[in-house]
């Protein structure tokens, strides 16, 4: 565990859809300046923990406690005014809008009253350049539309705009899945940038080759349960892929294929 | 690891060609109608001695106005991914609706239009709530309350008055106060101009100003291009979507009051095989018929294409039938310049 106070916290927690147990038993916590990465195979859970994380489905036993109190988010935007935003893979983004009406999009700052009001253009346009810039993000043209940007960097106008709207923990999911080995690289380092301006990260992915490097803790999850979590000191890169794969499953696997 | 390098440098990014300011100028959504308008402009004002006179000029310009008017309405609709094919035919039912409360039951003529407007709005209350609420395609829901509008404008009018037209608004009290602000003439250097191209020159202005430099149109180009990542982001998407379609009721009214007033008469087959105008003029100026992108003055410019083509070709005596063959390749035309558009913008699917 690192020194800092988590901002987040589940303890023990569980999850039933009916009689489906999805997740059960899962300790995790994120505090400021860290990034927790959660890795698991397709069906391990993943998505689970992060709906509760992100308020969008309740936990059925265990406890949520934000900045240490005892917390149940009564919905995504009860979470997001508590300071946990999630970006999610499809990134709520319009590829034909601007990146400046893009970044602010359902924010939108306008001044004047009633059918009077107006959009203050130049101010969203210049704290748009400015925030991605803080992300080490250096647009030519904040007025070209999103969808003219890279992979990458749509991902990381997308968290720049998490961090902007007052989150404290940033909940990314599979932000590197679609993308290549280049554009995945572009986005950690966004995720490097985002902790060291003191955000805690909650890293969901499937490719341990990606959260090792950016990674403080891991979360490994195996069909609903843990199995483990390790600091970045206590485990190595070969260690997690191998934890992750199903360990011996994939060792059988690689023995059989050979023999073939 | 807390030294992080730009990704992107300002001056060396060898993915960007610097864009020339002419070519970005051609990119805006309206700029394809307005080289068209210049281009079927001047060739009508060389090729025929009517076309630039004061008197050719006005009627180009009025018939542009009342299409036009519902082309800025239905843009704003399309822009947020929806169709509105009762948009003609409520122009008809709002002039009709007019002319039997007046004529045929003695009602005030402004209560009359006051009552239309509400009817006409409720009518685009519920092509908004039926596409909102059961996410059937506004295509066909428009196109069902355009068939049910076109049966009544026709089946009413003849039950009312045994004819297929109403007649006689000219002795309905306070129709001569009704002309001034509906059917009026303003002269302006030496052009009679009919009181429409004033509205239909505000509107898009009002329309331009709301698509964008409010809240409100940053929602409708959201909406139309991506209704999930709309949602996502606590855009009221149900009252906006609905609001559009009270917009092309509310601007069919307005078409209807306008050919009301200007002729006294109304046909029971007014405004009926319009709808598709409207959306061509839209396209023409540069809406994509999939939402999420056009413009006002695009729209207002379709229009005024159609306007002088339509006035064009009666000038030059051509056989007018001409006139549909013409539209539609515009629209093609129109349809790939635009579909261009999309690719540059890196839009998949």
């Amino acid at each position: 565990m690192t020194g800092a106070a988590p901002i987040l916290e589940v303890r023990g927690i569980g999850k039933v859809y009916g009689s489906v147990i999805a997740l059960s038993d899962i300790s995790i916590s994120v505090g400021a300046g860290e990034v927790v990465c959660v890795l698991g195979d397709n069906g391990a859970g993943k998505s689970t923990l992060l709906k509760v994380l992100a308020g969008v489905h309740p936990h059925t036993s265990g406890e949520v406690l934000l900045d240490g109190r005892a917390i149940r988010f009564a919905g995504p935007r009860n979470a997001l005014d508590a300071g946990i935003a999630t970006v999610y893979q499809d990134l709520a983004i319009v590829p034909l809008m601007p990146v400046w009406r893009n970044f602010f999009l359902g924010a939108e700052l306008s001044s004047g009253v009633g059918p009077f009001s107006r959009l203050r253009v130049a101010e969203m346009r210049a704290i748009t350049l400015a925030q991605l810039g803080r992300m080490g993000i250096d647009l030519r043209d904040v007025n070209q539309p999103i969808g003219t940007l890279s992979g990458g960097e749509r991902q990381s106008v997308a968290i720049a705009r998490a961090i902007h709207f007052g989150a404290r923990v940033v909940i990314l999911d599979e932000p590197t899945s679609a993308l290549g080995v280049k554009q995945a690289g572009v986005v950690l380092r966004y995720v490097a940038q985002a902790r060291d301006r003191g955000l805690g990260v909650v890293f969901v992915t499937h490719n341990p080759h990606h959260a090792y490097p950016v990674g403080d803790r891991f979360l490994v999850l195996n069909r609903g349960a843990s199995l483990g979590e390790f600091d970045k000191a206590g485990i190595g890169i070969e260690e997690l892929t191998r934890l992750m794969a199903g360990g011996a499953e994939l060792e059988t696997l690689a023995r059989e294929i050979e023999r073939g | 690891m807390t030294t992080l390098t730009p990704v992107r440098s300002r001056t060396g990014d060898e993915r960007l060609a610097v864009t020339h300011p002419v070519k970005r100028l051609l990119r805006r959504p309206e700029m394809g109608a307005f080289i068209a308008a210049l281009v079927i402009f001047g060739y009508f004002s060389v090729s025929t001695a009517a076309f630039l006179t004061p008197a050719g000029a006005a009627t180009w310009l009025y018939s542009a106005s009342l299409f036009g008017i519902m082309a800025v309405a239905v843009a704003m609709l399309m822009i947020g991914g929806e169709f509105d094919l009762s948009a003609g035919a409520m122009t008809g039912t709002t002039g009709l609706l007019v002319g039997a409360f007046t004529t045929q039951w003695g009602m005030n003529l402004w209560l009359a239009m006051l009552l239309a407007l509400l009817i006409a709005l409720a009518v685009g209350a519920v092509n908004g709530l039926l596409v909102v609420k059961t996410g059937i395609p506004s295509f066909i829901v428009t196109l069902a309350t355009f068939f049910i509008l076109q049966g009544v404008n026709l089946a009413g009018t003849k039950l009312l008055t045994g004819q297929v037209a109403i007649q006689g608004m000219t002795l309905v009290p306070g129709f001569e106060a009704g002309k001034v602000i509906f059917g009026g003439v303003i002269p302006v250097f030496g052009l009679d101009l009919k009181v429409s191209v004033f509205w239909w020159i505000g509107l898009t202005a009002v329309t331009s100003w709301v698509l964008l430099r409010t809240r409100y149109g940053n929602w409708i180009f959201a909406i139309g291009g991506q209704l999930q990542s709309a949602m996502q982001t606590g855009i009221p998407v149900r009252r906006t979507r609905i609001g559009l379609f009270l917009g092309t009721a509310a601007a069919g009214w307005l078409v209807g009051m306008l050919s009301l007033f200007d002729v006294a008469t109304v046909q029971a087959t007014t405004g009926i095989g319009q709808e598709f105008i409207y959306i061509i003029c839209a396209v023409v100026g540069g809406c994509l018929l999939t939402g999420g992108y056009g413009s006002a003055i695009g729209a207002a410019l379709g229009a005024l294409i159609y306007g002088m083509i339509l006035q064009g070709i009666v000038f030059a005596q051509w056989d007018n039938n001409w006139l549909k063959a013409f539209l539609g390749g515009m629209l093609l035309l129109a349809v790939l310049v635009n579909l261009s558009v999309r690719r540059q913008a890196g839009v998949r699917a």
